[in-house]
């Protein structure tokens, strides 16, 4: 049975909640038919009204709550023989562990209060709780019936690494989570400099590169080293130049407002983040070549191979990037494209060639961020948009519209995010990142390489 | 097929708990952005700040429900104080990166663990927060008819959440047709012919951020209380994204429109949901198609296509006038 709890979250995996709760509606009126009418009500007004409301007798015999988890590294690797270990009331007491793909459950047949401990001692080494005074967890089961799944949050080992390494390693990973925000910031920014499009869809760019790496490694079976340019220039051509040349070419040319191009961009990442879920399901899923690298030891950072590579190879379309900005034609009328479109197209650029290809170069940037995510970290539908806000805030943080600055704007948040957690609970870095986001808005509103005239 | 089903559930939806809250968000909405032209896609926020002001007092403090109302609406005016001192000065898609910002603060603050012990983590708040307010409730037995079905409960939550909209419909019809309200428009159409009037933009931006923002909180209250339960990630972008459809659906900057919106998107979505259930369950759509689980994700793809369209050929929604707002900003 499901709580009829929630609306509409994005965030919720496969079974959005909004249809959770109908459907245990309807699951309600299905039960009516079978049996009585009293039963019914009760059931109904438990279960939608209140978690605490008396729950039946024959409820109680019937289902059992199962507590139940997935226990995973700080690079989301599921983690296998992890204890947990269980306490409840009137003498309950179980030891499970984690199974291979680092999943636990235990049934309980009685209310109360249950606590689950973990066994730290079993953590791999450079893995430890987060905090590692909250190896125990809490469980109040209320109502039976009713599945809980509990946490326990781990991360880079703690304990058992020194602040100095502990920053070290952040760093690294912040400079490559701020590369593969800055790959997707400078389509965006660049996207946005010549057509004014704020593009709320472009985390889906992420997802798809990831999805197409998915399918032909894990699919066609093709090797990654080949997969992977495929699917790059792939997304260049479906997300960069079919996108443009079906759905915002011709809302240009209808002359639909800027704001109306910002909200149908939402409805369409809306549904592509839906028939993303459709195709793929809602599991993370790791590409089954190089999934278990084992990370190699250089100074006092641990870092994969293939983390290596796929941060090479991004710097290298970072600088072919800039110098097709800088240096080729193309890249010059792209840039006066941003700065006044109708005085370069009076100056015999060609405004529409230049979106063109704007877009075909940002899709295919945005498209390579989301296979280095899908390398390193595995793919979900929700890739992108979990990426969506960052990247928005280090497009702000530089100055909407400058390609540079975008990419200054991305390092900092991508440090930002990582270095935080030595100070913050790593579940808040996010939300540092976003604050100071806020805090440069208000002092310099224009970003940090933004011009004057640029803001309202 | 079970028709009469359908029908009962469609539209027990349609004047339901959920209309009612997507109704006080957009109402809320129709402030910011069809007469003010802000471009506020931070409303999620003000509901979970609305949702948590009330459970939170209640559940952690022992303090008494109606108090924790007031205390919700307090809040709303901190967050959208907040909000505005640093943006409303900014372009309007700042304004948008901004405050979809601060929404997602407020919901990862809400479910992390650090603050467990007051907001409940990801889990969010379940309890009888509420029973102040059911125990007011004069029905003893739900409504059970072939076309409606509500339980007692719901049944007294739909009653005093429709007589909210009704009142503040009431009051917003008001405002907007008032000077105060030409004001707003004004803003929306030419800031700086405004300012050049003499008027404070800045301030008039901002009432209209308190205002709408208050409004949400309310539709928060609503969410909580119905439920009582409060759950973060209820709370998310995506709930901005609807209430935006909501009021885009029915029209901005039109007094009826974010409570017409609301019927509808929640007509269609409850009717698209059955139809595509009982289809499925009754093999009328074959299981290789759609799966049951995936009825849910057929119903937002086809959400977020009537969004684009909707945007794209019918910009001023069902009951807008094209005149009255021209959906955009100065770029």
């Amino acid at each position: 049975m499901e709580i009829a709890l929630s609306l509409a979250s994005v965030t919720s995996k496969n079974n959005s909640s909004l249809i959770g709760s109908l459907k245990s509606y309807c699951r309600h009126f299905l039960f009516l038919k079978a049996s009585s009418i009293a039963i019914l009500i009760l059931l109904s007004f438990s279960s939608a009204i209140s978690l605490g409301s008396s729950a039946s007798a024959a409820e109680e015999a019937a289902t059992p709550t199962k507590l139940y988890g997935t226990i995973s590294g700080k690079d989301g690797a599921p983690l296998p023989n992890i204890g947990v270990a269980v306490i409840g009331p009137e003498g309950f007491a179980k030891d499970v562990a984690t199974d291979a793909e680092g999943k636990w459950e235990v049934e309980i047949l009685t209310k109360g209060t249950f606590n689950l401990t973990i066994n730290q001692d079993d953590l791999p080494d450079g893995q430890a709780l987060t905090d590692p005074t909250k190896s125990t967890v809490r469980a109040n089961v209320f109502m039976l019936g009713v599945d809980l799944r509990l946490l326990f949050p781990i991360g880079p080992g703690v304990a058992k690494a020194s602040t100095l390494e502990r920053s070290a390693q952040l760093a690294v990973d912040g400079l490559i989570l701020g590369l593969i925000i800055g790959l997707a910031a400078l389509g965006l920014s660049l996207i946005f400099g010549t057509t004014g499009l704020t593009n709320f869809a472009h985390g889906e760019i992420l997802t798809f590169g990831g999805l197409l790496l998915y399918y032909l490694s894990a699919i066609i079976k093709l090797p990654v080293l080949v997969a992977a340019p495929i699917a790059v220039l792939l997304g260049a051509f479906i997300s960069g130049f079919l996108q443009d040349r079906y759905l915002w070419k011709p809302l240009r040319k209808r002359g639909t407002g800027l704001i109306a191009m910002l909200v149908v961009s939402i409805g369409l990442a809306i549904f592509l983040r839906y028939f993303f879920l459709f195709l793929f399901g809602g599991d993370t899923r790791q590409l089954p070549q190089y999934a278990g690298q084992a990370g190699l030891e250089i100074g006092l950072v641990n870092i994969t191979p293939k983390s290596i590579l796929t941060t090479v190879i991004g710097i290298i379309f970072i600088i072919l990037a800039t110098f097709w900005l800088l240096r080729t034609r193309m890249g010059k009328a792209s840039r006066a494209v941003s700065d006044n479109p109708a005085l370069a197209s009076a100056s015999g650029i060609d405004v529409q060639k230049v979106i063109k290809a704007v877009w075909i170069l940002g899709a295919g940037l945005a498209t390579y961020a989301g296979v280095i995510v899908t390398v390193n970290q595995g793919v979900s539908f929700l890739m992108g948009q979990d990426m969506l806000l960052l990247i928005f805030a280090a497009v702000t943080l530089g100055g909407l519209g400058t390609a540079n600055g975008a990419l200054v704007g991305s390092l900092i948040i991508g440090l930002f995010v990582q270095l935080s957690t030595l100070f913050i609970p790593t579940e808040l870095k996010y939300v540092g990142a976003l604050i100071v986001l806020i805090i440069i808005l208000v002092v310099r509103p224009q970003g940090i390489l933004g011009k004057k005239e640029r803001i309202g | 097929m079970d028709f009469l089903f359908i029908a009962q559930q469609t539209l027990s939806a349609t004047i339901g708990v959920n209309t009612i809250i997507f109704a006080l968000a957009a109402i809320g909405l129709n402030m910011h952005f069809g007469y003010t032209g802000l471009l506020n896609f931070g409303q999620a926020g003000f509901l979970a700040i609305g949702a948590y002001s009330v459970a939170v007092p209640v559940i952690s403090f022992g303090i008494p429900l109606w108090i924790a109302f007031l205390i919700g609406i307090f809040n709303s005016v901190i967050f959208a104080l907040l909000l505005g001192v640093p943006t409303l000065k900014l372009r309007a898609d700042y304004l948008a990166i901004v405050t979809i910002a601060a929404a997602e603060i407020v919901r990862q603050i809400a479910r992390s663990a650090t603050f467990n012990e007051w907001l409940g983590g990801s889990d969010g708040i379940t309890g009888k927060f509420g029973k102040d307010f059911f125990a007011l409730n004069p029905f003893k037995s739900g409504l059970d008819t072939p076309i409606l079905r509500f339980n007692a409960n719901d049944l007294w939550v739909v009653i005093t959440g429709w007589s909210l909209v009704a009142a503040i419909t009431f009051v917003m019809w008001i405002m907007v047709n008032s000077p105060w309200g030409r004001v707003m428009r004004a803003i929306r159409e030419d800031e700086d012919a405004v300012r050049s009037l003499g008027k404070n933009v800045y301030l008039y931006k901002m009432q209209s951020l308190i205002i709408g923002g208050v409004v949400g909180s309310m539709g928060g209250f609503v969410y909580a209380l119905s439920r009582q339960s409060v759950q973060p990630d209820n709370y998310g972008t995506a709930l901005t994204f609807f209430a935006y459809t909501v009021l885009i659906l029915g029209g901005a900057a039109r007094v009826f429109s974010p409570v017409v919106g609301a019927m509808i998107f929640w007509f269609l979505i409850v009717f698209i949901e059955q139809v595509l259930r009982q289809g499925v369950t009754n093999n009328v759509i074959p299981h290789w198609l759609i799966g049951i689980n995936q009825v849910s994700q057929i119903r937002f793809m086809l959400m977020g296509l009537g969004l684009m369209a909707l945007m794209i050929f019918r910009p001023q929604g069902i009951f807008g006038d094209k005149k009255e707002l021209a959906l955009d900003a100065k770029a």
